[in-house]
């Protein structure tokens, strides 16, 4: 369980250059509940996102996974809990490593690291067996340099890499928005398939709203680094993304209006 | 009959210039494998290098000169030369200076700190037992009280010739200990470091002490390397360290030209201690075809450059002549 209490961030303080990334989020994530973020760009949605892996400080609010507050972590130390995919599919494997010295890694994560030998052979027949759930050939390729894969490959080793021990937490930023339309949908499926089988909770960043409406059973909408609208249960489920479009649509009217009066409006339309 | 001895006086000198390049070089490879994984593994231009082996090599002299035993002392000056690496590592990571200014602070400060350790700017080591010393008596019972051992048909003198194995056994052992290391768990995540701190980091690798970590391993092997080193040539000198990154840096590229540039760590560290008794001999040959000493340092640095830039620049004419090529 996630609980984000009035997280506030702000880029560049008094400088012309002043970003309110985050302003005072609250937010809730059930135990084994997949939420999706979605948001224009600059709505803090991959702030939000950093804030909970760890990347900066917040200026304020409190991150807590469990009951447990991680607010003042370090980026390394919150991996203990936190799995992680990113947009870019070069960021989360070390390319001139080989694929199992790679995902033995993940083994570790958040594990001490000890001066026993990283790949004795039931450790990679262990890999092996794993990476051929993921129907890509990997199996046999152990000991190439992951830089010889394809994105959408590394990308799916990344995300088995990430939950390879079950993690508190996976957080999905945009992973699949740099793949081709193919490896997008096969990475895409694979992640709903772990998610739904090791029941995680999972909060992803996402740029598709048709991804937003097919993949997550949660949808929270940002906007200036606010919470503007949620989606959950029921809603959720008959929402689509003619729906998501007019609910921004509808964000993007009141804020043309003047604050008092879209107040008055608000208490009387939403 | 003159000829005849001239020729034995020629190969006597050859031998002798054989046997010293490949004796450098084995000691060097030690800097050689500390500077690649500073370089190489980390991905860290550190030039402490230039102090931490001058700080091995003072350490050793003074420890010897006041009775300690060659091993004791050589161990010693490799402690010193990890404690020189911390210095750089926490200066980059606790307080942010960038790596290059951090190294230089170090090597800098290490100037002084090795005069103060010597307590003059040389410190000779004359009749004062080595680390070859045990394998030197061995060899003369062995041989029962000869001062010199055929090696290739040459006669070779005993202290040379256990230099030589000592060296050659060190430099393997060591060599063998960091490519274990490379395998483990722990130095998997350290090749990572390099390669990818973000993904080090969401693996839950503190990248930082990683670094720290990686330079002090890195700067301990160069000061085994100084202290082996002083104990070759005779003595320490505040000076010896000068460039010795940058020999380092051109030992670790002809390594890399004789084995595979991505390679397995085995692999890589073989190359390392090749290139540097390759490198050795080329300059040993140089030196015996009239290169200046003086000039070596310009030389070396001349090499490095060509090295570093040649491969792109022979990328982007063959790219622009195949352009060239398809416009006619």
């Amino acid at each position: 369980m996630i609980n984000i209490r009035r997280l506030t961030k702000t880029f560049f303080p008094n400088t012309p250059n002043e970003v309110q990334a985050l302003r005072g989020i609250d937010l809730d994530i059930p135990e084994g509940c997949f939420a999706g973020i979605i948001g224009t760009n600059g709505s803090g949605k991959s702030t939000l996102l950093n804030a909970v892996a760890g990347t900066f400080e917040p200026d304020q609010g409190r991150i807590l996974i469990d009951q447990q507050d991680i607010t003042n972590w370090a980026e390394y130390r919150r991996a203990s809990l936190i799995g992680r995919v990113f947009q870019n599919p070069f960021a989360g494997t070390a390319a001139d490593m080989t694929i199992a010295e790679n995902v033995v890694m993940a083994m570790r994560r958040g594990c001490s690291r000890g001066l026993g030998l990283a790949l004795r052979r039931s450790v990679r027949d262990e890999i092996a067996d794993r990476i051929r759930s993921l129907k890509m050939g990997l199996e046999d390729r152990l000991d190439n340099p992951i830089g010889t894969l394809s994105g959408g490959q590394r990308q799916a080793l990344t995300l088995l890499m990430a939950t390879w021990l079950r993690p508190r937490l996976l957080l999905l930023d945009e992973h699949t928005a740099a793949l081709d339309p193919k490896s997008a949908a096969q990475v895409a499926e694979l992640t709903l398939e772990i998610i739904r089988r090791e029941k995680l909770t999972a909060l992803m960043v996402t740029h598709s709203m048709q991804q937003a409406v097919q993949l997550p059973e949660h949808i929270i909408m940002m906007h200036k680094g606010q919470i503007v609208r949620q989606f959950g249960g029921q809603e959720k489920a008959r929402v689509r993304v003619p729906d998501l479009l007019a609910a921004f649509d509808h964000v993007r009217r009141r804020e043309q209006l003047d604050p008092a009066v879209a107040e008055i409006l608000g208490r009387q339309y939403v | 009959m003159l000829v005849r001895t001239t020729e034995i006086f020629k190969g006597a000198i050859i031998m002798t210039l054989v046997i010293g390049a490949f004796t450098i070089g084995l000691i060097l490879s030690l800097l050689s494998m500390g500077v690649w994984i500073s370089f190489r593994i980390l991905r860290y231009c550190d030039i402490t290098v230039d102090g931490s082996i001058t700080l091995g090599a003072s350490v050793a002299a003074v420890l010897m000169i006041n009775g300690w035993s060659p091993w004791t002392a050589t161990i010693a000056a490799t402690l010193a030369g990890g404690a020189a690496g911390f210095a750089t590592g926490v200066l980059h990571t606790k307080f942010r200076i960038q790596e290059l200014l951090a190294g230089i602070l170090v090597m800098t400060a290490l100037y002084s700190v090795n005069l103060r350790v010597m307590g003059k700017s040389n410190v000779p080591l004359i009749n004062v037992d080595n680390i070859a010393s045990p394998a030197a008596g061995m060899l003369t019972r062995g041989t029962g009280g000869a001062d010199s051992i055929n090696i290739l048909g040459w006669p070779v003198p005993i202290p040379d010739a256990a230099m030589l194995i000592t060296v050659l056994v060190i430099t393997v052992t060591v060599a063998l200990i960091i490519r274990r290391f490379l395998l483990t768990h722990l130095g998997t995540a350290m090749r990572a470091t390099g390669e990818n701190p973000q993904m080090v980091r969401a693996q839950g690798v503190n990248n930082q002490a990683m670094i720290v970590f990686g330079l002090v391993c890195a700067n301990a092997l160069v000061g085994m390397s100084g202290a082996l080193l002083a104990q070759y040539q005779g003595f320490a000198d505040v000076q010896m360290g000068i460039g010795m990154i940058v020999w380092g840096l051109a030992s670790i590229i002809i390594g890399e030209a004789l084995v595979a540039a991505r390679c397995t760590p085995g692999l890589a560290l073989l190359g390392a201690i090749m290139g540097t008794i390759l490198f050795r001999l080329l300059v040993a040959i140089a030196l015996r075809w009239g290169l200046n000493p003086n000039d070596l340092k310009l030389v070396t640095a001349v090499f490095v450059f060509a090295a570093l830039v040649l491969p792109g620049a022979v990328k982007y004419f063959v790219q622009k002549r195949t352009k060239e090529k398809i416009h006619d």
